[in-house]
């Protein structure tokens, strides 16, 4: 077992790294050579044998020390995880969710035994065994969104549903891209996407609310994000932006290969049964220049997004300062050779 | 079809009669396996194949949300109507397979709430029962005011009576008895959410009295599906499919868009949930606009309509379908 899980840190050393595997199976977000904002949506069904659409909910090599690196961040700072009142119940059913799925999709790492109400839950790789009562907080050491999160890879909010709009009120934000579940907590959809540009104006919030207040039980949709992050740093958070944000000031051109990394959001949402309310889970993915230019279309492909992206997305995704530099290093990977439509790494 | 999940295959387990005008139906998963949780105020839509007229009615789910052995729905017997609740009373037996779709709830309980206030007039007492069920599990406080035109049409009064004791108030018609809402909405306590479901006249009593009295539209929710009305047969020419289709009288325009093998979007098929909202691209005529989904301006611009429910006549319909 424990060769199947890495050990790494996403800070200090800074020992993160993708295994050729986890390379091949990277969820590459760009379908073609150029970007704008989209709504994207697609069925969260399963995908490919091996891919990361494989299953509900991604287990891969980083599973252990992203769980170490989330229980660092929440020892500095517990309002990472902050759950409204009301949304006690959304925790269960989140709970509930993860759990089969795991137990379903990885049954040699996960199990779940039920007895009426008495639960028995098996996570063999963090070495846990937990018997409790569905419904009964008190039978658990945590709230159920905090304790099943505490074990599931990928930041997650819990949004409620009311007045014809989503609530942002409950969540484990501990690998985000810059928000903050703190500041966010209780905003309603259109409030927490207002920092968003240009695509309020192109009507992208309001599709996109529309469908999601329509979203079915069983019928998960998903969708990725994008951002660029130096070094493979998970908290990259607000809160915490004095120990990150100049590390973009200290890349070179020999070090952008090697720290400059792409950080991909597979964004899923799932309409919760008991609660009605939407579960979001984001997972982020991370990929260092060096270890996507290896496949060739990627890099081929990356070059061409960053070099023409708006720059008013450049400068909301943090990375204007160094799309130069940037976009130099990828054009060495860059023949001018046509790619083919899609996202999977074949040429 | 809608977009979202898979039909569930279902055998009917149980019909009671609970009345002259109401039966209760009760579906098992065909080949066993229990049904999806589902939370209070959810409803679901039955396909019934009546003699090779498909139909495709939403019921409120009315058992309980913890229990995922089967779902239970009471269907009050509209001999007006369409045939599609005649076709459930007359047709639909023990060991009878069917197909359901899986549960939306465009009525939920706002879990916000310190209390719940419920009211019910007929049969639009079942989504309370089922969001009573998980009111009771969770320990949450509520109340129900519960009308009916006589004892014997008050469906489940004494089964929720017995179930819930005092927080059960029934007024019956035939003895006089009358809800006295104002007195009722001013007392309750800091933080109530007030729920109606029930008969239109009804509904816009508690709305427009809770309104009055300065109820936050966000502390009042409702729920009401609205039958779709038969009028007159018209033509609709369908841009996108390069399809002309007529819709009959008794058939309602979704109906006669599904009928033509067009793919089109769908929920509530009651006007309620604006899942089938669809664009129109011409309008010689005037469009009957049924439902409570589009704004007045909306509906004004003939520029969408609510095929669930809505209907046209005049000259020439083309639909964006």
């Amino acid at each position: 077992m424990g060769l199947e899980f890495n050990t790494e840190t996403f800070r200090d050393d800074f020992t993160f790294r993708n295994s050729p595997k986890a390379i091949r199976r990277f969820p590459f977000p760009f379908p073609e050579d150029s970007y704008m904002y989209s709504v994207n949506m697609e069925p969260h069904v399963p995908g490919p044998k091996g891919s990361v659409f494989e299953h509900m909910f991604d287990v891969d090599e980083h599973y252990l020390s992203e769980m170490r690196d989330r229980a660092l961040v929440l020892k500095d700072d517990p309002l990472r995880c902050q759950s409204l009142p009301h949304m006690t119940l959304a925790g269960w059913d989140l709970l509930e969710l993860i759990m089969e799925a795991k137990a379903r999709d990885y049954p040699h790492w996960f199990e779940l035994h039920k007895t009426g109400n008495r639960w028995t839950w098996i996570n063999r790789p963090m070495e846990i065994e937990q018997t409790f009562t569905f419904l009964d907080e008190s039978t658990l050491p945590y709230g159920p969104m905090e304790y099943i999160t505490r074990q599931t890879q990928g930041d997650f909010t819990l949004q409620d549903q009311r007045d014809n709009t989503l609530w942002i009120d409950a969540g484990m934000v501990t690998t985000q891209a810059d928000w903050s579940l703190d500041f966010d907590v209780g905003m309603s959809f259109n409030e927490w996407h207002a920092p968003v540009p240009l695509a309020h104006q192109m009507g992208v919030f309001e599709r996109a609310l529309k469908f999601l207040l329509k979203l079915q039980l069983g019928a998960p949709v998903r969708r990725f994000n994008w951002t660029m992050t130096v070094d493979p740093l998970l908290d990259t958070s607000p809160e915490n932006y004095p120990k990150w944000g100049p590390s973009k000031a200290t890349l070179t051109p020999d070090t952008v290969g090697r720290r400059q990394h792409l950080r991909v959001e597979l964004q899923s949402l799932h309409r919760l049964p008991r609660s009605n309310a939407i579960a979001f889970p984001i997972r982020a993915y991370l990929i260092r220049f060096e270890e996507l230019v290896s496949v060739p279309k990627w890099g081929r492909r990356l070059h061409r997004i960053i070099r023409d992206i708006h720059p008013d997305l450049a400068t909301y995704k943090g990375f204007i300062r160094n799309r130069d530099m940037m976009v130099d290093y990828l054009a060495q990977f860059d023949d001018g050779q046509p790619t083919s439509p899609g996202w999977w790494p074949e040429d | 079809m809608s977009v979202g999940a898979p039909k569930i295959a279902v055998t009917v387990a149980e019909v009671v009669e609970v009345n002259e005008l109401i039966k209760r139906f009760r579906f098992v998963r065909t080949g066993g396996g229990v049904m999806p949780t589902f939370s209070g105020g959810s409803h679901i839509v039955v396909d019934m194949d009546d003699h090779g007229t498909r139909r495709l009615n939403p019921y409120s789910l009315m058992s309980d949300p913890a229990d995922p052995s089967s779902y239970m729905i009471s269907v009050r017997r509209d001999d007006q109507g369409r045939g599609g609740s005649l076709y459930m009373h007359r047709h639909v037996t023990p060991g009878l397979q069917m197909q359901i779709g899986h549960p939306v709830n465009l009525f939920p309980l706002d879990l916000r709430g310190r209390k719940h206030l419920l009211v019910a007039g007929g049969i639009g007492i079942t989504p309370f029962i089922a969001q009573m069920a998980q009111l009771a599990a969770r320990g949450e406080r509520f109340e129900l005011h519960y009308a009916a035109r006589t004892r014997s049409l008050g469906a489940y009064m004494d089964d929720l009576q017995a179930r819930y004791g005092d927080r059960v108030h029934l007024y019956l018609d035939d003895q006089g008895q009358t809800l006295d809402l104002k007195t009722l909405l001013a007392g309750q306590p800091f933080g109530t959410h007030l729920y109606v479901c029930g008969p239109k006249p009804m509904l816009n009593w508690v709305l427009s009295t809770a309104k009055a009295m300065g109820w936050p539209d966000g502390a009042v929710h409702s729920e009401e599906f609205l039958a779709p009305p038969v009028g007159k047969p018209f033509a609709v020419e369908l841009a996108t499919s390069g399809k002309t289709i007529t819709v009959d009288g008794n058939q309602s325009l979704l109906e006669a868009i599904e009928k033509a093998g067009v793919d089109a979007p769908y929920l509530c098929r009651g006007g309620a949930c604006g899942q089938c909202e669809t664009d129109v691209l011409q309008c010689d005529g005037h469009l009957e606009h049924n439902d409570h989904w589009l704004t007045p301006e909306q509906k004004a611009s003939n520029r969408k309509i609510m095929p669930c429910v809505s209907r046209f006549h005049g000259q020439k319909l083309v639909l964006d379908r």
